[in-house]
This record gives C-alpha cells, structure tokens and sequence, in this order.
C-alpha cells in the first residue's frame, strides 16, 4: 500500500504588513502590538506540535510579482525556492521560502486536468501576502521550518475569481494532494482580510458584525458563503475585504464536517481587523 | 450582465473600484508606480520627479496629482491602491499615513478613529441610504 499525502488541517489569517513591520522592527511587545502577537501563541505551539512538511499558502500579490502586464487568476509556484520582494520599503529580512516543485506540479497538473485553468510559476518573489503568515505561525527563525507552495489569487483587478470557484478550488486541490505518491503533512493556509479598506474617503472602515457572521459561517455552513457576490464583499467589509475569497479556498480543502480548534479576532492592526481560526480537518 | 456587474459598485460610497474601464485608465500610472520596487529608479524619481514620470505615457492630470500626492484623484485617474502605495513607500509614509491622507482626518485622528474600532459600516454602506438620512 502506498502511502498518500494528506491535509490535516487549514487555518485562515490575516496578512497585514504592518504585523511583518513590527516583529522585524522588534516592535512585537509595544502595547499596540502584543495583543496581536499573543493572539498567535495558541498558533505558535500548536504548528510545532503539527510538524508540516508542506504549507500550501493561499494569498494574494500586493502589485509585487504581477503588475498589470500579466494578471494571473490562480497562480502556483511551482519553483525550488522563492526570494523575499522589495515591495518598495526594501524587502524583509526573512529566510528564503523553500518551495516543494513535485508537489506543485502535481496540483497543478491535477487541478488543470480538472478544469481549473491554474498558471504555473517557475520564478516568483513573495511579499507581504506570503511571509507574514510564515512569521504569524513560526517567529523568526533561521530558515522556515516547512516546504511552502504559493498559490496566487487575483483580488486586486476585477473581476477576481467567485467564492464558488475559490470553494471549489479547495475541492481539487484536495482531491490532488491525496492522490500524490508521498507520505506529506500537508496543511493548507487561506489569508487576507479581515474587514478593511485601504483606499479613498472610506478608507478604515471596520465590520466586526460581518467578519464575526463570516468566521461562523465558515466554520459550520460555508456552503453558505460561496455564492456571496463580489459586492456585498466590497459594501459589507470594505474594498479589500474581498481577500476573503481567499479563506474559501482553504475551507474547500477540507472536509464539510471538522473541527475548529481556535479563533482570534482583533482591532486593529494599522487599518485592518486581524481575523484567524483553526480547522483541524477529521 | 458586464455592465450591471461595474455599474453596482457605484453606489457604495467614497470607494472606487478596479474594474476594467479604470485598469484601461491607469494603465501606465499604475505601471510608473510599480517601476518603484527597484530600489536605483525610486532614487531616480526622487532626483527629478517630473523628469521621470515623463517617462511613462500618462496624462498631464495624472502626472500632476502624482506630484501633488493626491491619492484620491490618482484613485479617480485609474490608480489602483495597491500600485499607489508604492509612491508612499518611497516617500517613507506608513500606509496608515496614506489612509488617512485620503479621508480628510489628520494622522491622529485616523489613528484614533482605528483603535476605537475603526470607521463604522453604519451609514456607509450605500450613497442611497446616506441621502436618505438626510
């Protein structure tokens, strides 16, 4: 019998780069930001614990790797390895991400063959989307404990993907990772949002009551969630709330009865709600 | 169906979305700021601001409030916030101090209005409903 891989878990989290700024800056114990950092200790210990051999990270690139010239819908990084971008602030001082090419490609393949129309990365820098979480889950160690695989998601030009096709997404992934030929750890990662708004005269908007509903929702009944248009996103948790696409991808992933091992939720962070939880996938 | 899609976002107040008529707009506005992520052609616009963004083919309107650091029109001219935060970046600003530049409110009370829990989604969700209350 040959052993498969398999997704034991997926938690979802904020990607705030002011977070990044703050544990690099040696800012994490200041009162604004222990609040944040503690609502990550729960996390902290229990990934240890975990041991994953692979994070399949899901968030988007901030105008980093994709400009307007190429906007990829879904894109996997599928390279050896991935270098911290300079996303005009010079890049963070974080360990180089490792990324596990035959597990990648093996998504990739699968999930094309099953009509997901995914762009395959061989060469990709990272930014805030992606290292944040790292440091959320691991500190700051020397290198990153895990083989990370990137998946890129388009929340920056509209239309981004639905949440259906996210949730279903989550579907096939699945479906690949247990049929890959490698005993793996595997635990998937949606990031992004919570509420917040970046832009324009409503700019800091906060919706505690949605983000609450949605984390719940999420949990019990995501079923729920997927058909929610892209504009009661944009109306309800702010312009880029719509990030929380994102989490739909991951929940897709695991089976529609788990468990759900923590939550956080926290105001704020720079101009953003800080959401997490924990699916243990049963 | 397309035209409902970008005409629904309209009503959602002080917000503009990236939608494919303001990403045809921005194009090259938006592609000036990503030039910004090397670190020798952030040095290059700092040298000779104008100079340099007579490089990238935009209009004058969209030159001009890059120099005036206006984000709220360069949002109108087809900016998107995430290319426009590079612009910041390379001014030193945190992107707390380019929110609050666009909500008429100083640093500190931007600041403030967060930690209260940030800006209330009542009476925020439609331009309508705000017309209404009055």
């Amino acid at each position: 019998m040959i052993n498969k891989a398999k997704i034991t878990a997926g938690l979802g989290t904020s990607h705030v780069p002011a977070i990044g700024a703050a544990l690099d800056n040696g800012n994490s114990n200041d009162p604004y930001w222990k609040p944040v950092f503690e609502g990550y200790e729960f996390t902290k210990k229990w990934i240890a614990e975990q041991k994953p051999d692979v994070i399949i990270l899901i968030y988007n690139d901030h105008a980093t790797a994709f400009s307007l010239d190429i906007i990829p819908t879904f894109a996997i990084g599928c390279a050896e390895y991935f270098q911290p971008a300079d996303e005009g602030w010079g890049p963070r001082q974080v360990p180089v991400v490792n990324g596990h090419p035959r597990l990648a490609w093996h998504i990739a393949q699968s999930t094309i063959l099953d009509e997901f129309d995914m762009t395959i990365v061989n060469k990709m820098d990272v930014d805030h989307g992606l290292t944040v979480p790292l440091s959320l889950l691991f500190g700051q160690p020397e290198l990153w404990p895990c083989k990370v695989i990137p998946l890129a998601v388009n929340v920056v030009q509209y239309p981004p993907p639905t949440g259906n096709r996210c949730y279903n997404l989550g579907k096939a992934i699945r479906k690949a990772v247990e049929s890959f030929d490698e005993e793996l750890n595997v635990i998937i990662c949606g990031t992004g949002g919570m509420s917040h708004q970046l832009q324009g005269p409503r700019a800091g908007l906060i919706n505690k009551e949605f983000d609450t509903k949605f984390l719940d929702l999420l949990s019990a009944n995501p079923k729920a969630l997927v058909d929610m248009p892209h504009v009661e996103y944009i109306r309800e948790a702010g312009s880029e709330g719509i990030e929380m696409i994102m989490w739909l991808i991951m929940r897709g992933a695991l089976k529609e009865e788990i468990t759900e091992l923590y939550r956080f939720y926290h105001v704020p962070a720079s101009n953003t709600a800080v959401g997490h939880i924990i699916f243990k996938n049963e | 169906m397309t035209t409902d899609y970008n005409e629904q976002f309209k009503d959602i107040p002080g917000t503009i979305v990236f939608d494919a008529n303001q990403s045809r707009l921005g194009y090259h506005l938006n592609m000036f700021c990503m030039s910004l992520i090397k670190a020798e052609n952030r040095k290059a616009f700092k040298d000779d601001e104008l100079s340099y963004l007579k490089k990238y083919p935009m209009t004058n309107e969209q030159r001009q409030s890059v120099l005036d650091r206006d984000l709220n029109r360069m949002l109108a001219l087809g900016g998107n916030i995430y290319f426009l935060a590079k612009i910041g970046a390379c001014d030193g600003l945190s992107f707390q101090q380019m929110a609050a530049s666009m909500t008429g409110l100083t640093l500190e009370e931007y600041k403030q209005m967060m930690l209260e829990g940030g800006r209330s989604i009542q009476g925020n969700r439609k331009i309508t409903e705000n017309t209404n209350d009055k």
